[in-house]
């Protein structure tokens, strides 16, 4: 576990990394979702750092071992580390995950007001992943995972996922 | 003069409570009052325990002695533990999980605040992280305080008597144990004395809207930091360590 400034990756690598999904949202990719700080091929080693999005995110062991994966399928060998800090946050997501989540069925983080309204249920403003509507409740702060708050809409009756701002 | 000794003992400090109320809302898995309160109550049980890893790890690397976070976690005697009592006492009832959490969460959220400009750097990326977990726990516990006081006769009753029967144990969240001390002098640990006046006034507003009361207790039980434990805790570490002491080395 060390501290790492900024991250730094090498683009030659993105391809492989892009192919890492997080095993709780399938549809986006550990790029996507902005948990990759460092990437860089040193003395023919990929060395790989990345950063949980919870302290407890079980996901954390399956990524690292499912990137050791997909560079051992280009004959790469790779060393995945976990760093702290700086702590992830949803900006990290980028837009195409925001994308990505929404098509899934997963509302995208809000900015970080605006999120707090939601979830203190002070304005409605969380959209519908179904139908769009924004006329939509919160159900629990916490949803199937600790990421994710559970809402339900007002019109089409669907439940669904939000994704919590984190900053 | 501050020692690795003493830092490690000062982490265990912070860890230990974050794993003993983690297996005591861990505990609850599947038992929650209602779907969304369980999955609620585990998941903030993961993020207590994916923070205590984090401790954890730093300690069994400044230990240097090549024993691992799970020897820390699982392989020591109750009296190594150095958690408050307040994280150890039982789920009687989800009124109480409720009280026993809002009252660490708003002394959680405050000392990582505080812990985020420790100068070490690890100490301070730990807090730094847990700072955005905790900050919905508290929110989650200040909710479900608000909504049982205000609630119906029986639950506000039933929060009412955990609030008085766990505030003795509030008192032991801001005493200073030699190492706290030394750790503290060394501008890495946090001066928990001077979060005890924030703490008592947050716990009131968070009461008052609530309509519930605080009890008037002079008296004030302590003993968790110095590892002299309530008839709980070995109980719940029983749980907690069958597993390792049963089968030396296991893994998953």
């Amino acid at each position: 576990m060390t501290i790492e400034l900024e991250n730094d990756i090498d683009p030659k690598l993105f391809p492989i990394l892009e192919q890492v999904s997080d095993p709780e949202i399938p549809v986006l990719s550990i790029m996507d979702m902005g948990v990759v700080r460092f990437a860089k091929m040193i003395d023919a080693v990929a060395q790989i750092k990345i950063t949980p999005t919870y302290s407890g995110c079980p996901a954390m062991d399956v990524i690292g071992e499912d990137i050791i994966e997909a560079f051992a399928k280009e004959n790469i060998e790779a060393k995945v580390s976990l760093v702290l800090s700086p702590a992830w946050t949803t900006d990290w997501i980028t837009p195409n995950g925001r994308k990505s989540l929404e098509e899934y069925g997963i509302a995208a983080p809000l900015e970080e007001n605006a999120d707090k309204e939601a979830l203190l249920g002070n304005k409605k403003i969380v959209k519908c992943t179904n139908c769009g509507s924004v006329q939509t409740k919160l159900v629990s702060q916490f949803g199937s995972t600790a990421c994710k708050a559970l809402f339900q809409c007002e019109d089409c009756l669907e439940p669904f996922d939000y994704f919590k701002c984190l900053k | 003069m501050m020692k690795n000794e003493n830092l490690v003992h000062y982490i265990y400090g912070i860890a230990d409570n974050a794993l003993i109320l983690g297996q005591r809302l861990s505990e609850l898995c599947g038992h929650g009052p209602s779907l969304e309160t369980d999955i609620a109550l585990t998941n903030m049980a993961l993020d207590l325990l994916g923070q205590t890893r984090s401790y954890y790890q730093y300690a069994a690397a400044l230990l240097g002695d090549g024993k691992t976070e799970d020897d820390i976690a699982y392989l020591r005697i109750e009296r190594q533990y150095k958690n408050v009592l307040l994280v150890e006492q039982p789920n009687k009832h989800f009124g109480y999980v409720i009280a026993r959490q809002f009252f660490y969460d708003v002394f959680h959220l405050l000392l990582l605040q505080e812990l985020q400009n420790s100068k070490d750097e690890t100490l301070s990326a730990i807090a730094k992280k847990g700072i955005k977990e905790v900050s919905y726990h508290q929110r989650f516990s200040s909710d479900w305080i608000k909504r049982l006081g205000d609630g119906t006769e029986e639950s506000r009753k039933k929060v009412q008597e955990a609030i008085d029967d766990l505030w003795k144990f509030t008192d032991e969240l801001f005493h200073m144990t030699e190492d706290d001390k030394l750790v503290f002098e060394a501008q890495i640990g946090v001066d928990v004395t001077a979060l005890k006046q924030t703490y008592y006034q947050r716990v009131k507003e968070i009461l008052d809207e609530a309509t519930l009361s605080i009890p008037e207790i002079k008296w004030f039980q302590k003993g968790g930091k110095q590892g002299i434990h309530s008839e709980h805790m070995g109980y719940l570490l029983a749980d907690l360590q069958y597993m390792q002491r049963a089968y030396p080395n296991m893994k998953w």
